[in-house]
């Protein structure tokens, strides 16, 4: 049988991206924002970046060593993983965080759930929660330092005088009940100030989202749902002042960006189906918005992607799509 | 005998950690390893006096009230345990709260009337309920030890890991108790499991065997090597002619 004719099942079209090209694309569009931490928080926010990667990276691969399984590293998942979470990290946390966020978001997080794909809550996101087990070094934000060039130590292991460089992020003044004075809608846009290192800068992330978009890495569903619900019910809320500038202040502030963009859309954990995905993404801006104006935390965009993770299951079985020739 | 059961109550069939029974005191109560070893001893106590009673009485029960009839000789017992717990130790009362009178429900204790006081004569009932209380208080301060450790950075309220231990919150939050319990559960899982590297024709005939003679609560094994089930099954037959006498 050596002719022309190939004989396979469907799918009959293929695409040359695997997880690996997906990952460097999300790496790619991660970048701007990347840069940006490192510039207004100085070398420290790199060290840290630095090291949860590694820590991700060898996580994954000791677990796999050790349980004698396929190596899945060259998938760069890992690596995502890392940088996610420390984009969620302030600069100015001692080196064990990342370390422990690593372990915690790579082995019990990923690997005990089986690996890629298999994971129940996004990796970074639990890991960030768990962190806040030491809630006074994650929410501890240090101010954008890059006008002044008052550095933290890049190495220190921890820096002790956190609470003299400490500021307020926005979304903190704002569930004081005010609205942030000395940071404007245009420093929030650009990302002059205080935050985790990778959620400061909307419009950087905005880029990146978008250059997702156009790899067709993520669909406008989760994004555009979620950002539209917290924007229509900021609106509607409205605590002072004028209800644009509250609701730019909203979507802008925290990590909603960063959330919508490149957390809710991980495939592992988000819904398949198109509407699937527009349920979630508005269950996300949803629950978003209840934690931030009457939860415990200034900032709660993750506790609703994690909250949603949760019920993609159910999300995923309400709206299965009716097969071809099926009844309803 | 005793020996044996006494490492399936610890090992072998834990009532927590492999029966996953008693999970809700095993959650709420483990958050340091003075409440836990408390709940445990007060659980084992109701277990082998309960176990003991249901032995005694099993053939007076009728079959159709059975379980109403445990319910009440169990919950005469918690009642009496809690009394004693609120006289005695009345700090420790406090901190078990609503889970020293919840005993009644666990379905350890229930579970092993159900399963074994009622079948079996009241030595070896008596033995089953101090085993089984043991593996689970063991379970419980294994749990324990873990969260107050890492979440505390205590043990029995003494500082084990210095001053500057940064204590993880988590541990000591129902969360941490859920995955703490998940990982020992796969854990005990993999220490109990027997390597599967069994010669199959040869050995089916006795795995039939083996589980009729097995009783009903006992998960089948599937030993690594013949002579094992051999000599287990020659242990149950034993063991069931003494019941039948």
């Amino acid at each position: 049988m050596n002719n022309d004719l190939i004989f396979s099942p469907s799918p009959h079209i293929k695409t040359p991206n695997n997880s690996r090209v997906l990952m460097i694309d999300v790496l790619v569009a991660l970048t701007p924002a990347l840069i940006w931490g490192v510039i207004v928080f100085g070398p420290r926010a790199l060290t840290v970046v630095t090291v949860s990667i590694l820590s991700c990276v060898i996580f994954e691969t000791l677990f796999r060593l050790i349980l004698k399984r396929p190596q899945t590293i060259l998938d760069f998942s890992a690596v995502v993983t890392g940088l996610l979470l420390a984009f969620n990290l302030p600069a100015s946390v001692p080196l064990w965080i990342p370390i422990v966020g690593a372990f915690f978001a790579i082995v019990i997080v990923k690997q005990l759930f089986g690996g890629i794909g298999k994971n129940i809550m996004n990796p970074a996101l639990a890991a960030r929660v768990f962190l806040y087990s030491w809630s006074k070094h994650m929410t501890a934000f240090p101010e954008p330092s890059f006008l002044n060039g008052e550095h933290m130590p890049a190495f220190a292991i921890s820096i002790n005088n956190i609470d003299a460089t400490a500021s307020a992020t926005p979304l903190t003044v704002i569930k004081q009940g005010a609205i942030p004075s000395d940071t404007s809608i245009f420093d929030m846009l650009i990302g002059n100030c205080a935050g985790t290192i990778g959620e400061i800068s909307a419009v950087l992330l905005i880029l990146g989202g978008l250059f997702l978009l156009a790899r067709k890495v993520i669909t406008w569903h989760i994004p555009v749902t979620f950002i539209g619900t917290v924007a229509v019910l900021a609106f509607l809320k409205n605590i002072s002042g004028s209800s644009i500038d509250f609701m730019l202040y909203e979507i802008l502030g925290g990590g909603l960006m960063l959330g919508a963009f490149f957390m809710a859309t991980d495939y592992a954990t988000s819904p398949v189906t198109k509407t699937g995905r527009l349920i979630y993404g508005a269950g996300c801006g949803l629950l978003t918005v209840l934690f931030r104006f009457y939860g415990g935390y200034a900032e709660s965009v993750s506790f609703a992607i994690l909250i949603m993770n949760l019920l993609v299951w159910y999300i995923d079985r309400f709206t299965k799509p009716v097969r071809f020739g099926g009844k309803n | 005998m005793m020996i044996k059961q006494l490492k399936e109550g610890v090992l072998d069939n834990n009532p927590l950690l492999i029966q996953l029974l008693g999970i809700c005191p095993a959650l709420a109560m483990t958050t340091n390893v003075s409440n836990a070893l408390g709940i445990g001893i007060a659980t084992m106590v109701v277990l082998l006096l309960s176990n003991l009673f249901i032995s005694l009485l099993r053939k007076l029960i009728p079959n159709e009230i059975r379980i109403a009839a445990y319910i009440v000789i169990i919950a005469g017992f918690v009642s009496a345990v809690e009394m004693l717990i609120k006289a005695y130790l009345p700090e420790l009362g406090r901190s078990l709260g609503i889970f020293l009178p919840l005993i009644v429900v666990n379905c350890i204790i229930l579970g092993r009337a159900e399963t074994f006081a009622s079948k079996n004569k009241v030595l070896p009932s008596l033995m089953d309920g101090f085993a089984m209380g043991f593996g689970f208080t063991f379970a419980l301060i294994v749990v324990a030890s873990i969260r107050e450790i890492i979440g505390a950075g205590t043990w029995f309220g003494v500082n084990v890991l210095g001053e500057s231990y940064q204590s993880v919150l988590f541990f000591i939050m129902p969360s941490g108790a859920f995955i703490t319990l998940g990982c020992l559960v796969a854990l005990m899982k993999k220490l109990t499991s027997f390597p599967k590297k069994v010669p199959k024709n040869s050995i089916e005939s006795l795995e039939s065997e083996s589980v009729t003679a097995e009783k009903v609560e006992e998960p089948v094994e599937i030993p690594a090597e013949e002579e094992v089930i051999v000599e287990e099954i020659k242990e149950e037959v034993e063991v069931a002619e003494k019941n039948d006498n």
